[in-house]
């Protein structure tokens, strides 16, 4: 019995994106792995860590740089991987197909993490096309588990003040949510013992998925510019307070 | 006429206002607007439906007794199909988070969320990608498309039209492997930041959970929502599903305010489309004031309780 954990190679929240081309970024940017991913990991390995016995295993849809961020996730715990390797940019419907073709030859999940959203494409959905390829069921935004060899149990955020408790049977695929851990970062022995971690490393070209009819594809890649022209607010509290309620009735017209 | 179908939400009984607008987003003269309302009854919500041009309201009523979004999705592709209705739109919202991927998963059919423009007949879309830094325009291709708006970019406007109310009865597959225990709700979440028109937020000047309040009083006089940035939320002083920013949620309300929060690139990620963005903090240079359509230098322990009684003295 596996846990899967799928992690996704992608641009550091705080690095400058510039857009190259009509549809591509400058890639020589610091890349991580996706911080749900993070969460998800670290549950991984928190549930292998209380006896289950259980191998962990990584699988990334990405450009060969992927690497990295098994390594990375092969430091905070996982004990092998995958890079199914490209050379292009995937929208979630191919690589959903790519990652359930992977598990599949893989071996037996028992569970299957995956982040809530990625950072980069915030496509919120490869969780959920993931669990319909392989028939099984889905939790989204996990905040809580308890797993026994049947299934898991899952707390979800739903929204502020609303949890959502589910039951799934095992086999089964857990987006990971923040609220989840903290994500347990390596120390330095953990890098230097992933570097004997086995990657194996498959093309997508040679994975046999089938042709989706159904495609997104990003035509235009633009910068968001919305530099705003700051105003000063000034006087005593009470000038300034009056000068809000000013903005929020008459510019805002929220009052 | 082509059925474009429309995911309708309720609160506290009430259909979301960001739904109007949605209808309005969708309204064209070759299309037939049809209302998807699950275990809601929806004649409650026909009358508010018609105002906003909706011809047609599918009455979804499944056995689940209560929130489901394995059963809810599938009754929903199943009504989809009953109708005709290859175009789905849902709202970004906690809800439309957990039913239109699913939809879309079962039909194996593009979808995109969070979208800030909607073209249905080019099937594209422009939605923001890599936390708000860039825009992109996406096109889908398909035989269904799916898509999740971003509540509030487009204002609700009026086009009166008469509905029809259709039943449409729903019995799950047994052996799902999905169980619902139970939905615990602590009162706490009454306004949910993603479909708030204003939203106030605090970060690490507010010092601890009690001053929170402060955010509070001043927001009830709005009926605004309040939000935090991640240092508020990883000391523990509000709940995560307050947190506004990259790996918070994501916010696009009228008025913005930045409350004792520095405006990091994560933080911004989060509520940059807003309408007017105003900043409190006492750094002349913190990266929020730079970038902002108002700031205040000044301490937010006098600039709110000030605020606070101008609210309450409001005449409206
Ligand atoms: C992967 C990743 C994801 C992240 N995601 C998010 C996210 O989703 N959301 C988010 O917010 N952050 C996120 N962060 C964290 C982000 O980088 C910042 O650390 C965080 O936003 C800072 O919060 P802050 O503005 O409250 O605190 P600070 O940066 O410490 O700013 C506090 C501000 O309060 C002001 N202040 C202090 N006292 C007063 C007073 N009495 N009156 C008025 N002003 C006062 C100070 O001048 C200062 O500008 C993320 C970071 C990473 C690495
Ligand atoms: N290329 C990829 N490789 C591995 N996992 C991925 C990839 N893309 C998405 N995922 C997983 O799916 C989750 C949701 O991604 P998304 O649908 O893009 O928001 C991520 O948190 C990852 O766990």
């Amino acid at each position: 019995m596996n846990i899967y954990v799928c992690v996704k190679h992608v641009p550091d929240s705080a690095a400058t994106i510039t857009v190259e081309g009509d549809n591509a970024i400058n890639e020589k940017i610091t890349w991580l792995m996706n911080p749900y991913d993070e969460h998800a990991l670290t549950e991984a390995a928190r549930i292998k860590a209380a006896g289950k016995a259980v191998e962990i295993v990584a699988v990334c849809l990405g450009k060969p740089a992927a690497e990295n961020t098994l390594r990375s996730a092969m430091a905070m715990g996982a004990d092998r991987s995958i890079l199914i390797e490209t050379d292009q940019y995937h929208d979630s419907i191919i690589t959903a197909r790519a990652l359930a073709a992977a598990i599949r030859k893989d071996g037996t999940p028992w569970i299957i993490f995956t982040g809530k959203e990625s950072i980069d494409s915030e496509g919120m959905q490869t969780q959920f096309r993931l669990a319909q390829h392989l028939g099984l069921p889905v939790a989204t935004n996990v905040i809580k588990i308890n797993a026994d060899s049947g299934g898991v149990t899952v707390e979800c955020e739903r929204e502020a003040g609303t949890i959502d408790v589910y039951r799934m049977a095992a086999p089964c695929v857990v987006g990971a949510g923040k609220g989840l851990n903290n994500p347990n970062y390596p120390t330095f022995p953990d890098i230097v013992r992933s570097r004997k971690k086995p990657v194996k490393r498959i093309d997508l070209a040679e994975q046999a998925i089938d042709r989706p009819a159904a495609g997104m594809q990003i035509r235009e890649l633009v910068p968001a510019v919305e530099q705003r022209t700051p105003k000063a607010l000034a006087g005593s509290a009470a000038d300034i307070a009056a000068q809000i309620v000013d903005i929020l009735k008459n510019e805002a017209k929220v009052i | 006429m082509q059925p474009i179908g429309l995911l309708i939400e309720f609160k506290g009984g009430q259909i979301k206002p960001a739904n109007f607008g949605m209808a309005t987003a969708a309204r064209a003269e070759n299309r037939q607007l049809v209302a998807l309302v699950v275990d809601t009854p929806a004649n409650d919500a026909k009358a508010a439906l018609e105002a906003y041009g909706v011809t047609r309201v599918v009455n979804i009523r499944t056995d689940s007794n209560g929130w489901n979004p394995a059963v809810h999705a599938a009754a929903v592709v199943a009504a989809m199909q009953e109708n005709g209705i290859t175009t789905l739109i849902g709202l970004t919202s906690p809800t439309g988070r957990e039913l239109l991927p699913r939809v879309a998963a079962r039909l194996d059919a593009p979808l995109v969320m969070d979208c800030i423009d909607i073209d249905l007949d080019a099937h594209r879309v422009k939605t923001s990608q890599y936390s708000g830094k860039t825009i992109a325009t996406i096109s889908m291709t398909g035989s269904h498309f799916i898509y999740g708006m971003r509540a509030n970019v487009v204002a609700p406007e009026e086009a009166p039209a008469a509905a029809e109310v259709i039943d449409f009865p729903f019995a799950a597959d047994q052996g799902s492997g999905f169980e619902v225990i139970e939905t615990r709700t602590d009162g706490s979440g009454s306004q949910h930041l993603a479909e708030s028109d204003i939203i106030i937020s605090g970060g690490r000047g507010l010092k601890n959970a009690e001053n929170f309040k402060l955010l509070f009083d001043c927001a009830r006089h709005l009926n605004a929502a309040v939000g935090a940035s991640r240092v508020a939320v990883d000391n523990g002083w509000v709940p995560y599903a307050m947190q506004v920013g990259q790996t918070g949620v994501k916010v696009n309300p009228k008025v913005y305010m930045a409350v004792g929060i520095s405006g990091s690139i994560q933080h911004f990620a989060g509520m940059k489309t807003a309408k007017t963005v105003i900043a409190i903090n006492t750094d002349a240079k913190a990266a929020i004031m730079a970038n902002c359509d108002y700031f205040v230098v000044g301490d937010l322990f006098d600039i709110l309780p000030a605020l606070e009684k101008a609210l309450a003295s409001v005449k409206r």
